[in-house]
C-alpha cells in the first residue's frame, strides 16, 4: 500500500506539471524554436558547402540542444518555491526524491522530448543524411534525459542564490561535457555510416548514473533551499 | 491517565539562529491534543521560524522536537503525515482551478474523494468558485482555498501561519470557528495571528515569544 501511495503521488506530480506546462504553452515552444533557429542560422553564416556543414553538424546539433535545454531550467523550481507548493511537497510524507523525479520526468517531456523530435529537421538543414537520423535521435533522447536530470539538480542548488541564472550555467555546463563528447561522437559516427554503439552505450551509462544520483541530490538541494 | 497527559508536540530547549540573529532562545513548550496554541509576539520575534521548525523546514541548532514522546527525526515521514501546514504562501498553483489544486495537493497525501472536496469548499464558502483558476481569485479567497486544503489533509496537527491574513471579518470568524471544531474533535492547532481569536478560553492558550 505505501508503494502504491508513493507511485500515485509521483504520478500526480507528473500530471500536474504537464497540465501546468500545457496552460503556459508559449513557454513550451521557446527551447524548440531556439533550437530550430540555431540549425537554420548556421548554414547561412558558413560557406554553403555541404561537406563542411556535414562535418560541423554533430557539434552544432548537440551544442544547440544543450543550450536550448538550459532555457527553461532556471524557472524549474522557482515558481514552486515562490507559491509555496515546494513546501507542500515536503509535507506529503512521501520520498521527496521520487516526487522530484516525477517533476524532472515531466520537465523532460516538455523540454527534452520536443528537441529530440525537432532534431531531424535541424539535422537535415545541416546536411545530416537520413540514415544517421535515427541513431542521432536515440543519442539525443539519452543526452536530453541527462540534461534534464543534472539540470534539475543544478536548478535546485541555485534556487536560493540571488544571481542563480549565471551560477546555474557555470554549474551545469561543465557537468554536461561528457554528454556532449559522446553524443556528438555518436552522431558523427552515424553520419559516416560507422557503428555508434560504443558511444551510445556510454550515453546509456551516463543516463543511468544521472537517473540514480540526480533525484537524491535534487531532493537534498531543495530541502536546503527552503531553510 | 499517563497517556492523556503526554503532549502531542513538545519542544525542549530549542535554539535557532537565522544568520546573525538568535531567533529561538531555548524554547521549551508542550502542546496537547484538544487545544489551540496561539503564538503571539512582535514582528520578527520568530513566530514563523517556530512554525517552520515544527514543520521540519528549519533545523534547530540545538534542542529537540518530540511528537508523542519521540524525537521527530527518528520517523520523519510518519510525523509529516500528521501535519497540515499553511504558510505565508498559499501553496496553490495560479494556473490551476480551485478543484484541481485541491485534488492534486490532497491526492499526494491521502485518497481523494471528490465529494470531500466539495464539502470542504462548502465549509469555506467557496463552492461557487470551484472551477475558477486561482489566478482570478482575490487574496482572501485564495487564503480560504488554502484553508480548504488544510481541512482535506486529514491531519491531526495543524500549523497555521497567519491563517486570517487578508480575510474579512465574517471569513475570519468562520475560519476561527473551523479551527475550534478541529480542536474540540481532539486535534491540535498551533497558529500565529496578530488579532485576538474568538475561541473559548478552555481550548485556547497563548504563547508569547519575546
Amino acid at each position: 500500500m505505501p508503494l502504491t501511495r508513493t507511485s500515485h503521488a509521483v504520478w500526480l506530480v507528473y500530471t500536474r506539471e504537464l497540465r501546468l506546462a500545457w496552460r503556459r504553452w508559449g513557454q513550451l515552444l521557446q527551447p524548440v524554436v531556439f533550437f530550430v533557429i540555431i540549425g537554420a542560422l548556421f548554414p547561412l553564416a558558413l560557406a554553403p558547402e555541404p561537406l563542411l556543414l556535414q562535418t560541423l553538424a554533430p557539434g552544432v546539433v548537440w551544442v544547440g540542444a544543450l543550450l536550448s535545454s538550459l532555457l527553461g531550467l532556471e524557472s524549474l523550481f522557482k515558481m514552486d518555491r515562490e507559491d509555496g507548493t515546494l513546501e507542500q511537497l515536503l509535507l506529503t510524507g512521501q520520498p521527496l526524491s521520487l516526487l522530484l523525479l516525477g517533476k524532472l520526468l515531466a520537465h523532460w517531456c516538455v523540454s527534452g522530448w520536443p528537441l529530440v523530435m525537432a532534431s531531424p529537421l535541424v539535422g537535415a538543414m545541416l546536411g545530416v543524411p537520413a540514415h544517421a537520423q535515427l541513431t542521432s535521435m536515440l543519442a539525443l533522447w539519452l543526452g536530453t534525459g541527462v540534461m534534464s536530470l543534472l539540470g534539475g539538480a543544478g536548478a535546485a542548488l541555485t534556487l536560493a542564490a540571488q544571481k542563480g541564472s549565471v551560477l546555474l550555467s557555470v554549474l551545469v555546463l561543465p557537468l554536461m561535457i561528457p554528454v556532449i563528447i559522446f553524443g556528438a561522437r555518436a552522431t558523427d559516427l552515424a553520419v559516416h555510416t560507422e557503428t555508434a554503439a560504443n558511444a551510445v552505450w556510454l550515453l546509456v551509462s551516463l543516463f543511468v548514473l544521472a537517473l540514480t544520483l540526480a533525484p537524491v541530490a535534487t531532493a537534498a538541494a531543495v530541502r536546503i533551499s527552503l531553510e | 491517565m499517563e497517556q492523556a497527559t503526554q503532549p502531542t508536540l513538545e519542544t525542549r530547549a530549542l535554539h535557532l539562529w537565522r544568520g546573525e540573529s538568535h531567533v529561538l532562545k531555548g524554547l521549551s513548550v508542550a502542546a496537547y491534543a484538544g487545544e489551540c496554541l496561539h503564538v503571539a509576539g512582535a514582528n520578527g520575534c520568530g513566530k514563523t521560524s517556530l512554525l517552520r521548525t515544527l514543520a521540519g523546514f528549519l533545523w534547530p541548532d540545538s534542542g529537540s522536537i518530540l511528537w508523542r514522546g519521540t524525537v521527530i527525526s527518528e520517523d520523519r515521514d510518519s510525523y509529516t503525515r500528521q501535519l497540515a501546514y499553511l504558510g505565508h504562501d498559499n501553496g496553490l498553483k495560479a494556473d490551476l482551478t480551485v478543484v484541481e489544486n485541491l485534488s492534486y495537493a490532497t491526492g499526494m497525501r491521502t485518497d481523494v474523494n471528490p465529494r470531500a472536496i466539495v464539502s470542504a469548499l462548502e465549509r469555506v464558502h467557496l463552492h461557487a468558485l470551484a472551477d475558477r483558476p486561482i489566478r482570478t481569485l482575490s487574496a482572501g479567497q485564495r487564503r480560504r482555498v488554502a484553508f480548504a486544503r488544510v481541512l482535506l489533509a486529514d491531519a491531526p496537527i495543524w500549523l497555521l501561519d497567519e491563517p486570517l491574513a487578508n480575510l474579512d471579518a465574517s471569513s475570519s470568524h468562520e475560519l476561527t470557528r473551523l479551527v475550534g471544531t478541529h480542536v474540540t474533535r481532539g486535534g491540535l492547532v498551533i497558529l500565529t495571528a496578530h488579532s485576538e481569536l474568538s475561541l473559548p478560553t478552555t481550548i485556547l492558550r497563548q504563547l508569547v515569544l519575546s
